[in-house]
C-alpha cells in the first residue's frame, strides 16, 4: 500500500470509523448466528511494515491460523484474518459453544468454522462500506492456512499484486462472547488507487 | 557487505540476501511460497543466502528491490560472493521452500507462485552454470532454513515435523 505517510489523521480517523462500523455489523451477525451476546473491542488501526506485523503477532515461526479473501469490484485487494494458536482454539470453542479449552487441534469442522468467521467479518465490512459510499465490492470464497506466520503472511502478500508495497493496514481487535475473549488481527492489502477511491467516496480528499 | 566475523546466526529478511564467511550460520525464517537459495563455496567457505519472493521481475513495471525476484536476485548474490572471494565455478546451490500454504485455492487462480519461484530459480542457476546439489521444495508446509558456513549443510525446520538436513 503505497505511501501511508501521505495519510493524515483525518484519513486514519475515517479508516478507524469504517473499521468500527464494519466490526459492529460483524458482531451483530455473529450474535444472531450464535444466539448469544457478542462484543467487539475498539479496533486499533495503523499502517505498518510487514516486519512489524510479524513482530506484533508473535514472530516468524509462530503457529497461526489465517483466512483470506480476495476483493474485486470498486476496491481491489485482499483481506486476511490471523489468530495465534491459542486464540484459534478458543475461537472454535466460542463459535461452537464448547467449553473453553476443548479444542486442541484443527479438524475439518474447526477449519470451516474459522473460514465462516472470515466470510461473516468480510461481508459485514463490505456492507458497512457499501452503506456509506455506494462502492460495490465482491469477496471471493475464503482460503485457509494453519502454519508459520511468516510463511503464511508473505505467501499472501505475494498474490496481493503489491510486491513493492511495504506497508499494510492492520486492524487489531478482540471478540468477546459472554466473559470469554479472543484476540484477532485483521489486515487489508489494497492498491493505492482503491484506497483513494474509498477516501473520495467518504468525502475526504485523497 | 562485509563478511561476518562472529559465530552468531545472521538473519536474512524477506526479499533480501546476505553473504558471509565461515564460521556461523545464515538463517531465513518462515519460507512459504518464497524460496531460499543458498550458495556455498567449499574451499573459501563463503556462503550466501537469498530469500526469493517472486519469480520474474518482468511481470512488474516498478522494481524497488532486485533481491525480491529470482531472475535479478540470483545474479546479484553470485556477483557479490565472487567479489568477496568465492569461486563461481565451485558454488553449490540448494533450494528450499516454494510451498502452497493455502487450502481452498481455486486452481484457475494460478495461485501457485511457489512452484514458479522454484522453476525460475532452477532456470537462472542453470544459465549461470551453478550446480544444484540438493532441494527440499513444494508441499504445503512453511520452512525455516539454516546454512552452516563451515560445512555447507542446510538444516530445515518445519512445524510438527523432525529437523531435516540436506
Amino acid at each position: 500500500m503505497g505511501e501511508p505517510s501521505n495519510l493524515s489523521e483525518l484519513h486514519m480517523d475515517a479508516l478507524r470509523e469504517i473499521s468500527n462500523i464494519g466490526l459492529g455489523h460483524a458482531a451483530t451477525s455473529l450474535a444472531e448466528m450464535l444466539d448469544s451476546k457478542i462484543g467487539i473491542g475498539v479496533p486499533q488501526t495503523d499502517f505498518i511494515s510487514f516486519e512489524k506485523v510479524i513482530e506484533i503477532i508473535g514472530g516468524y515461526e509462530e503457529l497461526v491460523s489465517c483466512v483470506s479473501l480476495k476483493l474485486e469490484g470498486d476496491i481491489k485487494g485482499i483481506v486476511l484474518y490471523i489468530f495465534n494458536e491459542t486464540s484459534t482454539y478458543s475461537l472454535v470453542d466460542m463459535l461452537m459453544g464448547l467449553e473453553d479449552g476443548t479444542t486442541s487441534e484443527l479438524d475439518d469442522i474447526a477449519t470451516s468454522t474459522i473460514n465462516e468467521i472470515g466470510n461473516i467479518l468480510t461481508g459485514s465490512f463490505i456492507s458497512a462500506i457499501g452503506n456509506f459510499t455506494n462502492l460495490k465490492v465482491f469477496p471471493s470464497t475464503p482460503i485457509f492456512a494453519f502454519d508459520m506466520l511468516a510463511a503464511v503472511f508473505t505467501s499472501l502478500i505475494i498474490v496481493s499484486d503489491q510486491p513493492e508495497g511495504d506497508n499494510v493496514l492492520i486492524i487489531e481487535t478482540e471478540i468477546f462472547r459472554d466473559d470469554k475473549k479472543v484476540n484477532g488481527y485483521f489486515f487489508l492489502l489494497s492498491e493505492p488507487a482503491s484506497i483513494k477511491k474509498l477516501f473520495v467516496a467518504l468525502g475526504i480528499d485523497a | 557487505m562485509q563478511p561476518a566475523n562472529n559465530i552468531e546466526d545472521i538473519h536474512i529478511g524477506i526479499g533480501e540476501y546476505k553473504v558471509a564467511r565461515s564460521p556461523g550460520r545464515l538463517v531465513t525464517l518462515g519460507l512459504g511460497s518464497c524460496v531460499g537459495v543458498s550458495l556455498w563455496d567449499p574451499l573459501s567457505k563463503i556462503g550466501g543466502l537469498l530469500h526469493v519472493m517472486l519469480p520474474n521481475s518482468r511481470d512488474f513495471t516498478k522494481i524497488n528491490k532486485k533481491e525480491k525476484y529470482a531472475d535479478l536476485g540470483i545474479p546479484l548474490i553470485v556477483k557479490d560472493m565472487v567479489r568477496q572471494g568465492a569461486d563461481r565455478n565451485r558454488l553449490q546451490a540448494k533450494l528450499v521452500g516454494g510451498a502452497q500454504m493455502f487450502t481452498g485455492v481455486d486452481k484457475k487462480q494460478l495461485f501457485n507462485i511457489g512452484e514458479r519461484n522454484v522453476e525460475v530459480s532452477r532456470k537462472v542457476l542453470k544459465e549461470l552454470s551453478i550446480h544444484i546439489v540438493s532441494e527440499d521444495v513444494g508441499g504445503n508446509k512453511g520452512r525455516t532454513m539454516y546454512l552452516n558456513l563451515a560445512t555447507g549443510e542446510v538444516l530445515i525446520k518445519t512445524l510438527g515435523k523432525n529437523l531435516k538436513v540436506i
